[in-house]
Order: C-alpha cells, then structure tokens, then sequence
C-alpha cells in the first residue's frame, strides 16, 4: 500500500511536466504545426538548464512558444524564427550550436579525440604485435615445456 | 639490464600521459562547473541599441513610452515583477540609488498585472522615473530577458553597455554597476568633446 501511494505520488509530481506545453494554438494547417512542434522542440528554455520550449512550464518557455506561433503565422521561414531567438539569446537557446570560432571545440572536439583515441589505439596494438625472435636458451625452455606437457 | 630500465622508463613515461590528461581535464571541468554559474547567460545584447518599443506607462495608462524616453543620460532600466522574489530583496537598494545616486533608474513591469504592481510600489515605495508596462513580455523577449529581476546600464545614446541578472545588491552596485556606469560615463564625455572639437 505504501509502495502504492509512493508511486502515485510521484506520477502526481511528474503530471505537470508531461501536460506542459499543451497551449493549443490555432495553425491554418498541418504544415504549419509540424514547423511549429519542430522548433519547440530544437529551442531550449533559457530559464532551465535542460528543457526545450516544448517541454516546459516556465512563464518565459510560454512566451517564446506564443513567439514562435506569431512568427510562423507572419510566413517567417524556420531559420529567421531561429535567428530572431539566437539574437536575444545567444547559443544557448539553440540545441544544435551554429558553427562559429566558439563553438569549434564542440562541432569538432569528439572527433578529434576520436581520432586521437584510435591513433593511440592502434599504435599499442602495433606495438604488441612486434615480438622478437627467441634466444636459443629460450626455445630451449619453450621445447622442454612443451614436451613435459605432452607426456 | 640497461634494456630493461629503458623498458621500465618507458612505461612509467606512458603512464604519465593518461595522469596528465587526467589533470587538464580536471582544470576543464572545474573552470567549466564551478566557476560559472549555469544560469545566467551571457547576453547577446551588449553594445546593442536598447530594442525600440512603445508600451503604456504604468502610472499614467494614457501615455505611451518609446525608447526615446530612456535617452539623454547614462541610465539603469530594472526589469521588475510583483511576483520575483528577488524584486523584494532588491528594492532596497534601488530606492536608495534613486535618492542617493545621481542616475536615472527606469522600471520594466514584466508581465505583471497593472493593480497588484501599483499596489507593490505604493507599499514599497517607488524608486523610478517610470515603469514601462511590458504585460505580454515582447520588450522583455527583445532584451533576451528570462527572468526577474534584471538590470541594464544604457549610455546616453541608448546602448546597453551592462546587463546584471539578479538582484542588485549594494555590493553589485559597488563592485559591478558603478564602476560600469563610471566607465560609461567618461567613454560618452571623451566622445562628446571630441564630436564638440572636431565641429
């Protein structure tokens, strides 16, 4: 009963979040709300560290919705809807960064520490796969070891 | 023998490289966590002109107040609400740079209702000019503001040349807006008499 009542609790807790950007806006057609849900979902909340506009409650998240429904209405195309967020504010709204000499560690950052990794990588196993020849008392001792186990 | 020591040096050499990376990314990560707070965001609107607007004046509903209205002297505009906790924590603050400094102090109503803010500032006490009225908050989406309260120093042409989020504390005031409102102020005279010389 008590495991019952935690678990309807917290679905409780958990409602807000998941009836959170249902504001029903008018769209002439469904074009028009595809781009709209898209772009909801690539802006973030700039008042949450981790939300996109579709996704949250913040009074600013509501405001920028009600922004984007505008500009989609005037017939203003997905990149000046997302130029006009970017110019207020900043990288930060935009979940996929535009390429600029700031945000150059993070476009290419993960690929060249991949490829620094396989370098790295290959040249352990490179390394490894060199062996030296035995010195004749060794293969001595690799003959008397293999005939011992073969008896 | 000498072979194996080489060996060993080299391997303890390897060992170092993964204990550096290591290190560099400590220094990284710390740089990036601690020392900058995740929630306030860097505007995009420093040395940009204050966005235009025209929007009620919450004291006299009939006037409308433009951007013209904020030009003509360094100012502060403080963006406010009845419902930011930090507003209270704030005001203060702002009454006492209303009365003691000598620089203009205008206020943002960010989407507030008109009642409720006149009855806030008449039981706080009302430290600005004018408050603009911004209810549907698209002057406060034209300053890339996300919250409340936040505070912009404007020089006299009407460029944000500041932006401080959060509440204005006096040691915010000492340390960060006064020192910027200094700064502006000597930039617009050194341009001034230089526009004055050259005409």
């Amino acid at each position: 009963m008590v495991r019952f009542m935690t678990s309807l609790m917290l679905m409780v807790c958990l409602l807000p979040s998941a009836r959170a950007a249902i504001d029903a806006y008018p769209f002439p057609d469904e074009q028009h709300e595809v781009r709209y849900q898209s772009l909801i979902a690539e802006l973030r909340c700039p008042n949450c560290l981790n939300t996109n506009l579709a996704g949250s409650d913040a009074m600013i998240a509501e405001h920028l919705r009600r922004e984007v429904h505008r500009m989609l209405l005037e017939g203003k195309s997905d990149d000046e809807i997302l130029s006009f967020m970017y110019e207020r504010y900043g990288d930060f709204i935009l979940y996929e960064p535009r390429l600029k000499t700031g945000t150059l560690m993070l476009w290419f950052g993960p690929l060249v520490l991949g490829l620094l990794a396989g370098f790295v990588f290959l040249r352990m196993v490179r390394r490894r796969a060199v062996s030296r020849a035995l010195t004749a008392e060794e293969q001595q001792r690799l003959e008397s070891l293999l005939q011992e186990k073969g008896q | 023998m000498s072979d194996t020591t080489e060996t060993v040096a080299a391997t303890n050499r390897g060992l170092m490289i993964p204990l550096i990376v290591f290190l560099l990314l400590v220094v990284v990560l710390y740089l990036g966590f601690s020392l900058k707070d995740p929630h306030i965001l860097p505007s995009e609107l420093i040395n940009k002109p204050f966005p235009v607007f025209e929007l009620r004046d919450l004291h006299q509903p009939g006037q409308m107040l433009t951007r013209e209205d904020l030009l003509g002297e360094v100012a502060l505009v403080n963006v406010w609400a009845t419902w930011c906790p930090n507003c209270v924590v704030e005001h203060p603050e702002l009454l006492r740079i209303s009365r003691e400094e000598n620089i203009p102090l205008y206020g943002i109503n960010y989407n507030d209702e008109i009642d409720k803010a006149l009855a806030w500032l008449a039981r706080r006490q009302d430290p600005y000019r004018f408050s603009i009225v911004d209810d549907e908050g698209t002057l406060a989406i034209d300053l890339g503001v996300y919250g409340a309260p936040e505070t912009f120093v404007l020089d006299s042409e009407g460029v944000i040349r500041y932006r401080h989020v959060g509440p204005v504390t006096p040691d915010v005031w000492r340390n960060e807006i006064q020192p910027v409102v200094e700064l502006v102020r000597q930039v617009s005279s050194a341009r001034g008499s230089e526009v004055a010389t050259s005409g």
